[in-house]
């Protein structure tokens, strides 16, 4: 079963490595609509250290999106999926294993580039620690739950649109937290809690929403 | 092995076929024949669990396969329609990934590629046939995977690999495994085949 899981995310890492435009747009977009603030509202110090970490899981929240629509369409279009709902491992595990290389493709290089965003903000030098750490346990979140919604929405004629109103209100609570985390962090309080609770989140989300995935998936595919 | 009892297909609010009993036992190859539309395809899903019908039950050995899941799908092979094949990878890649998600061992994936005649460039380069015959290299390493739901296994194929998919099949059912086709077009396994016909 790990094995097959192993296989899987190995598989879309090549792919990923084949078809490098797909990672380079979400990883642009990120930092496009993050530099478009400061540009917009002026450099004015204080104003953009205060707006950052909002600004910043903003982008994080859109261009996960971006990328999300592609989860399964891929594999449903050229009949893979319907291999894998076959396969000899249980549709949960895929779909984890799946989602787990979504997050390493569209969301571990937001962790690693958010702070070189927050460099354009002015973010003091502590705050990129906690930044990047609730980026860290945040965007495999919004995976997770992305998924579910890319699973109910496969096949659909304008799927994508749908997909974000579906998805982006499940992703207020990932929002509050993460941001949060790095604004109390900023105002010299400690994030432990934001932080903890973004990570119990992660936990239960990872545990349960596969299976939730798992079982839009089949309903799709019928 | 296979049993489907009273099964009902409904797609779209118009009702396709049913209620339909089929029944597969070991070393037997079914073919399931209508015209387009008739609901061939659906059936085939229907077998393997990907399409639950709206009336009746499949069931794998005596058990439903709605609960057997991967239970079942690990003794089965399907070929649909599309080929399941990534542009991106070459042939080989492609049949380990799907030999891994099958649970089969793929050492001899280069030998059952060789044998179908796939070159190993990215499969976005082959052609349409060559793409079928990517996928159908599947049945050659899974001997010992007891079903085979084959969606027209011969479209786009020229006549050495018709002849040759026929050849494995023959192999299949001699050692105690079950077919279940459909095909629009005429084989030499249609001799020994027992037919569903949907149209009737």
């Amino acid at each position: 079963m790990l094995s097959i899981a192993r296989t899987l995310v190995g598989r879309d890492l090549l792919l990923a490595l084949r078809r490098k435009s797909d990672v380079a747009t979400a990883l642009l977009f990120f930092v496009i609509v993050a530099s478009l603030f400061p540009l917009g509202i002026g450099a004015e110090p204080n104003q953009l250290r205060a707006i950052a970490p909002g600004v910043i899981w903003v982008a994080a929240l859109l261009s996960s999106m971006l990328s999300l629509a592609r989860l399964f369409a891929g594999d449903h279009a050229d009949g893979t999926l319907e291999q894998m709902l076959l396969g000899a491992a249980p549709l949960g595990v895929v779909v984890a294993a799946r989602t787990f290389a979504h997050w390493l493709v569209s969301g571990l290089p937001l962790v690693l580039i958010a702070p070189l965003i927050a460099l354009q903000y002015d973010v003091a030098r502590p705050l990129y620690g906690v930044l990047a750490l609730s980026l860290l346990l945040g965007t495999p979140i919004l995976s997770i739950i992305g998924a579910i919604g890319a699973a109910l929405t496969l096949g659909l004629r304008g799927g994508g649109v749908l997909l974000s109103l579906l998805v982006l209100p499940l992703y207020v609570p990932v929002l509050v937290m993460g941001a949060g985390a790095v604004e109390m962090a900023g105002a010299g309080l400690a994030p432990d809690g934001q932080l903890l609770l973004l990570g119990a989140f992660l936990v239960v989300a990872a545990a349960f929403a596969p299976w939730a995935t798992a079982a839009a998936l089949r309903i799709s595919i019928e | 092995m296979l049993e489907a009892a009273e099964i009902e297909c409904e797609r779209g609010g118009r009702k396709l076929f049913g209620p339909l009993s089929v029944r597969v036992a070991g070393g037997e190859l079914l073919r399931i024949a209508g015209p387009n539309g008739s609901g061939k395809t659906s059936l085939l899903r229907i077998l393997c669990g990907l399409l639950t019908p709206s009336a009746g039950a499949v069931r794998w050995r005596g058990g439903p396969i709605g609960e057997l899941r991967e239970e079942y799908s690990r003794h089965l092979v399907y070929l649909g329609h599309a080929p399941a094949v990534k542009d991106e990878l070459t042939p080989a890649e492609n049949l380990h990934v799907a030999c891994r998600l099958m649970g089969i061992a793929a050492d001899a994936s280069a030998a059952a590629l060789s044998a179908f005649g796939v070159p190993d460039i990215p499969v976005r380069k082959l052609s349409q046939g060559q793409r079928r015959k990517a996928a159908l290299a599947r049945l050659l390493l899974s001997q010992s995977t007891p079903l085979w739901l084959l969606d027209e296994p011969f479209a786009a194929l020229d006549t050495r690999s018709i002849a040759y998919t026929e050849e494995l099949i023959g192999r299949h059912l001699a050692a105690g495994g079950a077919v279940v086709y459909t095909t629009h077009q005429p084989s030499a396994l249609d001799a020994r085949a027992r037919v569903v016909d949907l149209a009737g």
